[in-house]
């Protein structure tokens, strides 16, 4: 018994108690906003040949143990969504709290890296950072905006402990969860890549965002598209102009896909560009029109 | 102009005199008809719908290529798009040629390619209410069983 003699005389559990574990943190992508500014689904956008929620998913996932999507109930069933980790926002209200809350109610043993969906030069350098320098004790961990000083609610860490305090503030009709940062003693650090935060609300900023992308990224351009039988149905809609980042009718198709869900795979198709067959891989031009072909069944 | 599209019935009669050469001793026709079955399911009416930019352009490439590969006098193709009834005729291929033998043959190239090639889609609708796609629906949840390649034939010059 000599060798547990020490801490036999003092408790630990009353006098010194031990601290606590620090919760994990897991990601949290927030899929459900309107994007109404956009006027088409954020988490959709492609870059690089990838959606957004793809990428910011992705980042996530290479650092935390676990990533989920936040959407709403009616998003579910979104094709976009489909086969990620969901959270469904489970209380009432509206705007990115909704999504924090149901995260923290659904987890409240750990903290969540919370990533909108609209920030494309979000990078590992950042993220590591924020990781590095989170303050468990904060309500949350945030970055401050290079552009107007506030901190970023939504590229931050929220602590377990945010949840009561989320929950208090929203039912005193609070939205906006970057004044919730300001008054909640989160922990605001400056980012070492300025360029992280840039988020992208608007068609124009869109188009600028490809633009600087780099070099290897095609500017946006107008294309043409036709729809067709099975895929006019599934499009609602059998033609549109649209403004795409995509560079060949192989990008072009993956954005389309996640959009309208269609159900044919690209191995189902071929696919014509102004009104010809054509390679998957082809360089698209401003102005092309291009027909995605299913399986034909003539005579 | 050997193939093209029309939204009405058929002119067989008329499509035939295009044909009529002084040099052809034989004339082969197919007709595709509407009928009430397929696949096990009962078919009450058809809808077809094309890409006619391409697909004439698809469908006067295999007229093309029948008459290189034989030598027939005159072809023709006539597809019909829209909702067709029950013994409708949906396409006619004609060939005139100096033989029968290469009439036939050309006739059936023309039909078998048609049918592989030009997008042309076609919507069954069935007895109890239902309606599908061909070659489209049944295959979307096994995206292996692959139609479109299966039936490749070449026509793809920038395909690797």
């Amino acid at each position: 018994m000599t060798t547990r003699s020490g801490s036999a005389a003092a408790p630990a559990s009353a006098a010194n108690p031990a601290p606590a574990a620090v919760p994990p943190v897991f990601g949290l992508v927030l899929a459900g906003g309107l994007s109404s500014r956009m006027q088409r689904d954020k988490a959709t956008l492609l870059y690089r040949g990838k959606s957004q929620l793809e990428r910011a998913f992705e980042l996530a996932a290479a650092y935390l143990p676990e990533v989920y999507v936040s959407v709403r109930a009616s998003q579910a069933a979104d094709p976009s969504r489909l086969g990620y980790p969901l959270i469904i926002d489970s209380v009432p209200g509206e705007g990115p709290i909704v999504g924090i809350r149901s995260a923290l109610a659904t987890r409240p043993d750990v903290a969540w890296l919370v990533l909108a969906c609209d920030l494309p030069f979000l990078s590992e350098a950042a993220l590591s950072q924020l990781l590095a320098e989170r303050d468990p004790a904060a309500s949350a961990t945030a970055f401050r905006s290079t552009h107007d000083g506030l901190p970023e609610p939504l590229c931050a860490i929220w602590e377990p402990k945010s949840a009561a305090e989320l929950t208090a503030y929203q039912a005193a009709d609070g939205r906006c969860p970057r004044k919730f940062l300001m008054r909640h003693g989160a922990k605001i650090i400056d980012p070492r890549d300025r360029r992280a935060l840039d988020n992208v609300n608007t068609p124009d900023e869109y188009r600028d965002a490809l633009r600087s992308f780099d070099s290897e990224v095609s500017a946006p351009m107008q294309l043409k598209i036709q729809y067709y039988a099975l895929m006019r149905e599934q499009a609602g809609r059998s033609d549109e102009t649209l403004e795409t980042g995509a560079s060949t009718p192989a990008d072009l198709y993956a954005e389309l896909k996640a959009r309208y869900g269609f159900t044919l795979s690209r191995e189902q198709l071929k696919v014509a560009v102004n009104s010809e067959f054509a390679s998957w891989s082809r360089k698209l031009a401003a102005g092309d029109s291009v027909v995605f072909i299913p399986p034909v069944a003539g005579g | 102009m050997s193939f093209r599209f029309v939204e009405e019935a058929i002119d067989s009669a008329a499509a035939r005199a295009q044909l009529l050469d002084p040099g052809a001793g034989g004339f082969v026709t197919f007709e595709g008809w509407v009928r009430d079955f397929n696949e096990g399911r009962e078919v009450t009416a058809l809808e077809y719908e094309a890409f006619q930019d391409l697909a004439v352009k698809e469908g006067e490439r295999i007229v093309a290529e029948a008459a290189a590969r034989y030598p027939v006098k005159r072809a023709l193709c006539i597809h019909r798009v829209g909702r067709l009834a029950l013994t409708d005729m949906a396409v006619w291929v004609g060939v005139s040629a100096t033989h029968r033998g290469e009439a036939f043959a050309a006739c059936r190239f023309i039909i078998d390619e048609v049918k592989h090639r030009v997008p042309i889609w076609k919507k069954e609708h069935y007895r109890n209410g239902d309606s599908g796609w061909v070659n489209c629906e049944a295959c979307a949840a096994a995206p292996s069983h692959d139609h479109s390649t299966a039936h490749a034939h070449g026509h793809e010059p920038n395909a690797a």
